[in-house]
């Protein structure tokens, strides 16, 4: 059974070169929630996931797992399991080695046979639902199936905190509906402090238990969907919620552009 | 329609659907066109390279053969594989350590590393070996040190390597680094989440994802090390037998009439050349399966 941590932000200041990412930011986030960062792009909200990773090193600022100061950790130590926006596997290792990826570098100091890594491996696809195409290529799997084993991946060292970048950025609407809901159900069985970036709002709405609404590198609102629906607290977070005037519909041309996802090559299907 | 396209390969898919709009020029452009090409590598490629052969068996086959069996260009042909090794082994460190450094990292002197990784193209051979020349020679800024400690440079092995490494410096570097920058740093990011070392980064996810281009390069970087004439030319000091590759045992039995013996000489050289191409046109395709087919995955979905 994982450990559930807190983690707390306090003043993570970030710039690069004159441009602000993440203004003197705090934030706690609760044992074994999923938090949503929601904001446009260019609001800082991938910078901030960074810096709980240790990817990315704050100009000032410290990160607390718990009561352990990550400040000074780099990447390697910190125990995160990051899922990429483009899920990042690598590409020629087949499924079975790519989940095994982190439990094989440090075989040794675990003290794990490869027998041991295979079981717990396996054991972890079927979690994901994709028992018996662990000899698969990440290029053979159709994009929800890479985005499964991105997080099987993730999760096979055991993390403290699972950390995920636009998870369902790269799918399309059909899939992507079907796999946030997957998700939600899986994390509650998890029982990991969960933190994930988006710039879609129904997307946060359906699946978050606490929403930060991120702008210009601050944070303009934290709260529980419905705290953020009923009273946004700026004129930001209303319009970029939606919750003031509703959105005008696309035109109608929009419609007869084709759209480039039939032509995609859903391999393995 | 989505159900056709899923079997095709991407690039059969662009052609099938945009083959019938491209213009095509009249019959007779084409035969200008494509003739003129043809001629070109005819005459500057093709008539060549025959000709090495024709003239290296001109005198028969027992001529070649004791020519190239001859103890001088046993010799030269040792001395070019072994410099040629030992350049490409240091330029193959160089370049991995370049590029890496090159293109994961942001550095302020980045531009300048770069534009000194290409001095070596755009510098004469020749006068890169006068610079060989001007600082270890005997009237050189060196030497008198080098004299006086008896190390012995020009005219000697390592002023051969030292200039086939400058005329090869930039070839790995310059194949590696756009194959890598084209690969982000994503996997190796994900891989450091995971726990791994920098030298577990880079055994396991790196360099399987350069393998192609990186013999890519090692055999471009080959070719050019053993073909070497120009910088060699002058800080060798053409000893037979000792100081004289390959290239250089060519001009040297040309200019004493061996025609024929020259020339067997080139046909190795020119076989060598062939079977890298060869080799060459391998890794390419590789590098394509490798690299692109997922690129293009990546961007469909």
């Amino acid at each position: 059974m994982l450990s559930v941590i807190p983690i707390r932000l306090s003043n993570i200041h970030k710039k690069f070169g004159n441009f602000v990412a993440s203004e003197n930011v705090s934030l706690d986030i609760r044992p074994g929630e999923l938090l949503a960062l929601l904001g446009p792009s260019g609001s800082g909200k991938t910078t901030l996931l960074r810096v709980i990773a240790g990817l990315e090193t704050q100009d000032n600022g410290s990160v607390f797992f718990g009561e352990e100061d990550m400040t000074n950790i780099g990447p390697k130590d910190r125990r995160v399991g990051f899922v990429f926006q483009h899920y990042a596997l690598f590409k020629h290792m087949n499924i079975l080695q790519n989940v095994a990826f982190g439990l094989q570098v440090r075989k040794k100091r675990l003290g794990l046979s490869n027998a041991q890594i295979k079981e717990r491996v396996l054991e972890l696809l079927d979690l994901v639902q994709l028992g018996g195409i662990e000899r698969r290529l990440p290029s053979q799997l159709s994009g929800g199936q890479r985005q499964r084993v991105a997080l099987a991946r993730a999760l096979a060292v055991e993390p403290k905190v699972l950390l995920l970048d636009e998870p369902f950025g790269a799918l399309d609407a059909k899939v992507r509906r079907e796999l946030r809901r997957w998700l939600r159900i899986f994390h509650q069985q998890m029982a990991i402090t969960t933190v994930f970036v988006t710039h879609d709002q129904d997307e946060a709405m359906e699946i978050a238990d606490r929403i930060v609404i991120m702008n210009h590198g601050r944070i303009e609102q934290i709260g529980t969907p419905q705290e953020i629906y009923k009273h946004p607290a700026s004129d930001f977070v209303s319009e970029f919620i939606g919750t003031g005037n509703p959105p005008a519909p696309l035109p109608a041309y929009l419609d007869a552009v084709p759209k480039i996802k039939e032509y995609e090559v859903e391999a393995g299907r | 329609m989505s159900q056709a396209v899923l079997s095709e390969t991407p690039t059969k898919l662009l052609t099938k659907e945009f083959g019938r709009v491209v213009h095509r020029d009249p019959l007779w452009a084409r035969v200008l066109l494509i003739g003129t090409a043809a001629l070109f590598v005819v005459l500057l490629v093709l008539v060549p390279v025959i000709f090495v052969f024709a003239e290296a068996l001109s005198k028969g086959a027992s001529v070649f053969w004791q020519a190239i069996n001859d103890r001088d260009a046993v010799a030269a042909f040792k001395l070019t594989a072994y410099t040629s090794a030992v350049a490409v082994a240091l330029n193959l460190l160089f370049g991995l350590a370049a590029s890496w450094a090159i293109t994961k990292f942001s550095f302020r002197w980045k531009s300048f590393l770069i534009t000194l990784i290409d001095l070596p193209f755009s510098v004469s051979p020749v006068i890169s070996g006068l610079v060989f020349v001007l600082l270890f020679g005997a009237q050189g800024w060196m030497g008198p040190w080098l004299q006086a400690h008896e190390i012995k440079i020009i005219f000697a092995w390592p002023s051969i390597l030292l200039a086939t490494i400058f005329v090869t410096f930039p070839f790995i570097a310059r194949e590696l680094m756009p194959v890598m920058e084209a690969q982000g740093h994503e996997e190796e990011e994900a891989a450091v989440t995971l726990g791994a070392s920098g030298w577990q980064i880079f055994w396991h996810v790196t360099l399987p994802n350069i393998r192609w281009a990186l013999f890519y390069a090692v055999i471009l970087c080959s070719a050019r090390a053993i073909g070497e004439f120009g910088a060699v030319s002058v800080v060798s000091g053409h000893i037979r037998g000792e100081t004289n590759t390959a290239p250089l045992h060519v001009e040297l039995l040309y200019n004493e009439y061996a025609t024929a013996a020259a020339f067997s000489i080139a046909a190795m050289l020119t076989l060598f050349a062939l079977a890298s191409l060869v080799l060459k046109a391998m890794a390419e395709r590789w590098i394509t399966t490798d690299a692109y087919s997922d690129f293009i995955f990546r961007s469909k979905t």
